[in-house]
């Protein structure tokens, strides 16, 4: 069995990590922005930005489920394989979670998300400004959950490369 | 109430000796004045929450009806409270110089089937612009509707002027929806 996940995986791996890597910096700066039509600028791209993330997901959520991923190794000690597990799973729920609640956010705030400016997607929810509130929130809390899973989870794979010396970034496509 | 009250005072003591329905009595409670503006694309509705209106129609003599509005600006709900609050600013509405916007009615005209073309002047943030506006007419038993919709450009009242002239992020059309509810004598 291959050691590798295969292209389709490896393609949105790196499509769904660039793209959230640009959403989230821009979704803090932004957020901080006196009213202005940058600000409204900055908004409208990161939900669009945002809602490719979830579109991508779902894609890579059907791989998951159609596909199983390269084995571990061998050796590897049986908690960091159930972390391994755990850390990935939560991974699919949070990207899926950040998107959608912001979505649910502009929807109960009143704002429509058009993607790209060119498809109206509905309204998930009434406006209704406390809901709009509470779900800002559940973005911005789940948002750092996501970060912290990120930054364990990239610095695992980093630990499982170079310190231990397995060949395993070349599990996600880079390197020979 | 105090206007709605004086409204039919008014009425009451102005009205002639009745012949047909005059509309007369503006009913402020099932009277909507509501927008709809385009930003980024994304179409944002707003409304205000008050207003009197001053009018005289007669479906028998159309020719001779009249119209005047005054809309409170700060009873603006414009989508979110910061829209809001940047309305009353000075790029916006500048509020503290003009608070009001007024349309006053110049001319009508009869369309057929209940549909009628007013004519006026609406003023805003001190600046007066002609209009011309489709109205129908919906008559009732004691309450009559005069909806209407029409669009006006913002930048032809300096509504949005600076950084925010720029009509890629926030459109220069908006159009403005209404339902006028009076009863008549
Ligand atoms: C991968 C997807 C996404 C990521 C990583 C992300 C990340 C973030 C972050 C970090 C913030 C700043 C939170 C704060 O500190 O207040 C934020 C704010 C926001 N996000 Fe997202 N977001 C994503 C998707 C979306 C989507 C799909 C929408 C809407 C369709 C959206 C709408 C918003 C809005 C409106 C805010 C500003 C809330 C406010 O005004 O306080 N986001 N996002």
């Amino acid at each position: 069995m291959s050691l590798r996940y295969t292209a389709p995986a490896v393609v949105l791996h790196w499509l769904i990590a660039g793209l959230i890597f640009i959403a989230f910096p821009l979704g803090v700066y932004m957020s901080d922005l006196p009213l202005s039509p940058t600000r409204l600028q900055l908004y409208s791209y990161h939900k669009w930005i945002g809602i490719s993330v979830l579109l991508l997901v779902g894609l890579r959520i059907v791989w998951r489920l159609t596909h199983r991923p390269p084995a571990l190794p061998d050796d590897l000690p049986r908690w960091q394989r159930a972390a391994s597990h755990a850390v990935h799973g939560l991974l699919y729920l949070l990207i899926l979670a950040v998107p959608l609640t912001g979505w649910l956010m502009s929807s109960a705030k009143g704002f429509q998300t058009v993607w790209f400016g060119v498809l109206p997607l509905p309204d998930l929810v009434e406006k209704n400004r406390e809901l709009g509130q509470v779900l800002g929130n559940a973005h911005q809390f789940l948002n750092y959950l996501l970060l912290a899973l990120v930054i364990l989870h990239v610095v695992a794979a980093l630990k499982h490369h170079f310190h231990e010396r397995r060949p395993f970034l070349q599990r996600m496509g880079l390197g020979k | 109430m105090m206007l709605k009250s004086l409204t039919l005072l008014a009425a009451l003591t102005l009205a002639p000796a009745a012949h047909a329905i005059e509309y007369r009595s503006v009913v402020p409670a099932q009277s909507r004045i509501g927008f709809e503006f385009e930003q980024m694309g994304v179409k944002i509705p707003g409304h205000f929450r008050r207003f009197t209106a001053q009018m005289a129609f007669d479906p028998a003599k159309p020719q001779s009806a009249q119209a005047t509005l005054e809309i409170d600006l700060a009873s603006i709900d414009a989508g979110s409270p910061e829209a809001d609050e940047e309305s009353a600013g000075k790029l916006w509405f500048n509020r503290t110089a003009f608070p009001k916007a007024r349309f006053v009615s110049s001319q009508v005209r009869a369309l057929g089937n209940n549909r009628f073309e007013l004519r006026g002047t609406l003023m805003l943030k001190g600046k007066a612009r002609p209009m011309v506006i489709p109205v129908s007419f919906v008559p009732g038993k004691t309450t009559a509707f005069f909806d209407g919709s029409f669009v006006l450009k913002r930048l032809d009242f300096g509504i949005g002027e600076g950084m925010w002239a720029d009509v890629e992020t926030v459109a220069n059309e908006v159009t403005v929806k209404f339902r006028i509810a009076a009863t008549g004598k």
